[in-house]
């Protein structure tokens, strides 16, 4: 059924897309424009891939394979800029400059309000950069030393060892890095609107809301589905052929300290506090700077009202995106099976299509198939669980993984029923599993852009939605109260994503 | 040291050779063994041609087996990995559903009846506690139906008896093997199951913990009246352990009887050198003798024709001789006793002798058979002599 609900909206933005004659779609898509969004596309996501990955992974290095001082404190100062989403990032920097900006007022000199490429590889470079670094952190910590070891045995020099044997063994990594990064960037609508670059996500919001052709933004929506698709399709095929696993049977020593000399720690902490001014000083600072100019304290029940709405559909939507990933968790880890395993993979379908064409999917779903659930909360809700599936169904199926089949075999043979034993015995050993899936989904769904903004009910304003439109009309000062509300909170994401880190590595 | 084949840790490159590997051919449809000798009334379980097969076009897991299990009686499951031992326990236990077959309990059919209906105990290899309980409420999880006082009482009891009434209070984690162990016990014992399925209970605990252990658990059992159906690959723990055996190899059940008739009476050369050791030699019997390699035998019973013998490494005596038939090509001091590898021809033979025995390898020896030898694979060998 889940599978279902996961297919049939994009059939109809299929459906949608091929309701145009040929000949119009042949000229809606050789539009020289539409060749310039995918090169948009392609140079913003190779943009943020490259800056991410030229900030992650000397950090990584510096956290894993180095005496550098202080190194718990950069590990955290690393990952805290998730707490400060795309969208909020674009609004720190746009709020820097210009006149009325930050930098004019503070120190006297305006910068023109950052803008197109550049703009938007900022912000999502700062945002999306430590999804890169906890995978690579994992994988130096994992890389065995004594085959670092038996490279410079052979013959080769320090450098000759990175290329040669580090970097290939951190192949997975990057590309698992990769993929999160890219997927969320092809996604991405909020910071590309706000930075006013073309990419496909920002043009199908111009599309669908203002020029309001729906057959164009289906074709969109659909290229964007495409390379989408691709990029996992390739990510997997470079997967498929990486195999680094150690071979030998031995115990991995451990990896090895570099020790970096006093002029190596300045260095080494110019690098981690650019870094850190970058992401988390520049919002952090330019929000309190917007939030002295104004009078906080008479938009504060605006903001808690906002925060209200965006609890009244993220609660329900975790809640039902583990109600659905239960099922599925179960029958992928008790009766493996074709159908289970095609159930599983249909799941993470939310996860690979870029919000912006599930939520228009699902728009046309709803006017075209059930138009009673058009604007609907409960619309919303089960979009955000589908979307977010796949969040909740890693922690739930590990924990089913963890738990012994043995046990509940014990509790049948103890005079329990399947519904009991389910109860009573699978139930408390895989709640930790089940809890982490539901704060993944609810922390996402409170922040969640995209979605929200095509399948609002009406009237309905959460923190993303408020702020996103305020910043776009040039409204900073009013936007400020929001983005602090949603850093403050993504920064409970971040405190749980740490937690599970250190939980996985002890 | 799990390698049954051997009663000790001491194999070595010799024995390979002439202690002839185990046939995988066990005679068909002679199980022998007679029933429980304890029996009060009629068995409490009888099991009839059950059979699994996991792939189609593979060998059935479990291929026939039929056996009945007496009430108060512990029954040993016995046979190397793979023999079908733990898949027939859990179709017993209706964690597998047979693809033929009938299991009946006092007479009721059971076969189809889900675990929870059949009121039979199991014990997991790997205990299987409910890791989100304590002890006590592990103990009191079987007990659902009974009032809250009741169980309670009866939980302490159980508590009591397998001696850990001090850690009700601990989780899982914070106990020993051992204690884990007693705790599964405990639980499935609490519900008075009339059978209780052990599959390998001991094979998680230490050497030193096991012999103790089981000991242990048997006076448990017996104490609390239910039977026992025990898997196990230890053939020592089978031995010291159960009132009957069955020896079971490629899903079938090869025999089924008391320890002392499995080690003196085997049925088959896999019987023969999976309990214990066996030189098994071939021989012209006629009555209750035999002509063998080593002269003439006296057998257990009677058979004509070309038989199989199973000779027990103690049964050969070594009698030093200048131009004796065989050389001593290799000897093992193990304190209680020694092992002797002496070849005779083209043949190589295991002996026992004790600690006194004094010859050197390169010596040369005579061969005496000084017991009863028993025939074996007879029905195949006797219709082969018909």
């Amino acid at each position: 059924m889940v599978g279902a609900l996961m297919v049939l909206p994009l059939w109809y933005l299929v459906l949608r897309a091929f309701e145009a004659d040929f000949e119009t779609v042949m000229r809606l898509l050789a539009r020289p424009r539409t060749v310039q969004l995918m090169l948009n596309t392609a140079a913003l996501t190779a943009g943020v891939l490259a800056f991410s990955t030229l900030i992650a992974l000397p950090m990584a290095w510096l956290v894993s394979r180095t005496d550098l001082v202080g190194k718990r404190v950069v590990n955290v100062l690393a990952v805290m800029p998730l707490a400060v989403p795309g969208y909020v990032m674009a609004y720190a920097l746009i709020g820097l400059a210009g006149n009325y900006g930050f930098l004019n007022q503070t120190f006297g000199f305006a910068l023109p309000r950052p803008q197109g490429w550049w703009g938007a590889t900022l912000a999502l470079t700062l945002y999306t950069f430590p999804y890169l670094y906890l995978n690579l952190r994992a994988a130096f910590t994992g890389l065995d030393q004594s085959l670092e070891e038996s490279a410079r045995a052979l013959g080769c020099t320090p450098r000759q060892v990175f290329t040669r044997v580090t970097l290939p063994h951190l192949m997975p990594a990057l590309l698992a890095g990769w993929l999160v990064i890219g997927l969320y960037v092809i996604g991405d609508f909020g910071a590309v609107a706000l930075m006013r670059y073309e990419v496909f996500s920002y043009v199908i919001y111009i599309q669908y809301s203002a020029a309001f052709d729906r057959v164009y933004a289906s074709w969109l929506a659909l290229i964007l589905i495409a390379i989408a698709l691709t990029v996992v399709w390739w990510e997997s095929r470079l997967r498929e052929g990486a195999h680094y696993a150690r071979t030998g049977s031995g115990s991995g020593v451990g990896t090895r300290i570099t020790r970096l000399g006093p002029l190596g720690q300045v260095a080494g902490w110019g690098f981690v506090s650019s870094v850190v001014i970058a992401s988390i000083g520049l919002p952090v600072a330019v929000l309190a700077f917007w939030m002295t100019r104004g009078p906080l304290a008479a938009s504060l029940p605006a903001v808690v009202d906002s925060f209200g709405q965006s609890l009244s559909v993220a609660v329900p939507s975790a809640m039902l995106a583990a109600m659905m990933a239960l099922p599925i968790a179960v029958l992928a880890v008790r009766y493996p099976s074709p159908l289970s395993t095609l159930i599983n993979r249909l799941a993470f379908i939310g996860y690979a299509v870029p919000s912006l064409a599930f939520a228009l999917a699902f728009v046309f779903f709803s006017l075209q198939g059930v138009p009673i659930l058009y604007q609907t909360h409960l619309l919303l809700v089960s979009v955000y669980a589908l979307a977010f599936l796949a969040l909740a169904l890693g922690p739930i199926r590990s924990a089913l993984y963890q738990a012994r089949p043995s046990v509940e075999e014990a509790a049948r043979a103890l005079g329990h029923g399947p519904v009991s034993t389910f109860a009573r015995v699978t139930l408390p050993t895989i709640r930790p599993g089940i809890i982490a899936g539901m704060v993944l989904v609810f922390v996402i769904a409170m922040k969640e852009l995209p979605i929200a903004f095509l399948l609002a009910p009406t009237g309905f304003r959460p923190l993303s939605i408020t702020m996103f439109s305020r910043t776009s009309e040039g409204m900073l000062l009013e936007a400020a109260p929001y983005a602090a509300a949603i850093i403050v909170f993504s920064a409970l994401f971040v405190g749980f994503v740490l937690r599970h880190d250190k939980k996985a590595g002890g | 040291m799990d390698n049954p084949a051997a009663t000790d840790a001491t194999r070595t490159a010799f024995e390979d050779a002439d202690i002839r590997p185990a046939a995988p051919t066990c005679p068909a449809g002679l199980i022998g063994g007679a029933a429980y000798a304890g029996a009060s009334g009629p068995p409490l379980m009888i099991i009839e041609g059950l059979k699994r097969v996991f792939r189609a076009g593979e060998r059935p897991a479990v291929d026939g087996v039929t056996l009945d299990v007496y009430e108060g009686e512990l029954l040993a499951l016995l046979g190397p990995s793979g023999c079908g031992k733990t898949t027939t326990l859990r179709m017993i236990g209706g964690f597998e559903q047979p693809d033929a077959g009938h299991i009946r309990m006092r007479g009721v059919d059971i076969t189809d009846l889900p675990p929870e209906k059949r009121g039979i105990g199991f014990v997991f290899q790997d205990y299987a506690l409910f890791p989100h309980l304590d002890v006590f409420e592990n103990v009191r999880f079987g007990l659902h139906k009974l009032p809250r006082k009741e169980a309670a009482a009866r939980v302490g009891e159980m508590l009591e008896l397998v001696g850990l009434s001090d850690l009700a209070k601990r989780k899982p984690h914070e106990l020993s093997g051992g204690q884990q162990q007693r705790v599964a016990l405990a639980r499935t014992l609490a519900l008075a199951p009339p059978l209780v399925l052990l599959d390998e209970p001991f094979s998680n605990l230490d050497a030193a913990m096991r012999v103790e252990t089981r000991q242990e658990v048997r006076a448990l059992l017996k104490k609390s009246g239910s039977a026992g159906i025990l898997v196990t690959h230890d053939q020592e723990e089978a031995l010291a352990l159960a009132d009957r055996i069955v020896v079971m190899e490629a899903g079938k059940v090869c025999q089924i009887g008391t320890p002392d008739e499995i080690y003196r009476h085997p049925v088959s050369s896999f019987v023969a050198s999976f309990i214990g050791r066996s030189n098994i030699v071939t021989g012209k019997a006629e009555g209750l003798g035999a002509e063998t390699p080593f002269g003439r035998v006296e057998l257990s019973k009677a058979v004509n024709g070309t038989v199989d013998l199973a000779v027990r490494p103690e049964q050969i005596l070594l009698e030093p001789h200048e131009e004796g038939e065989a050389e001593v090509i290799g000897r093992e001091y193990r304190g209680h006793d020694q092992l002797y590898w002496v070849r005779k021809g083209e043949r190589r033979l295991l002996v026992i002798s004790g600690p006194a025995e004094q010859i050197e390898v390169g010596a040369r020896v005579n061969l005496r058979v000084c017991d009863c030898v028993v025939p074996i694979n007879q029905d195949i060998q006797s219709l082969i002599a018909e």
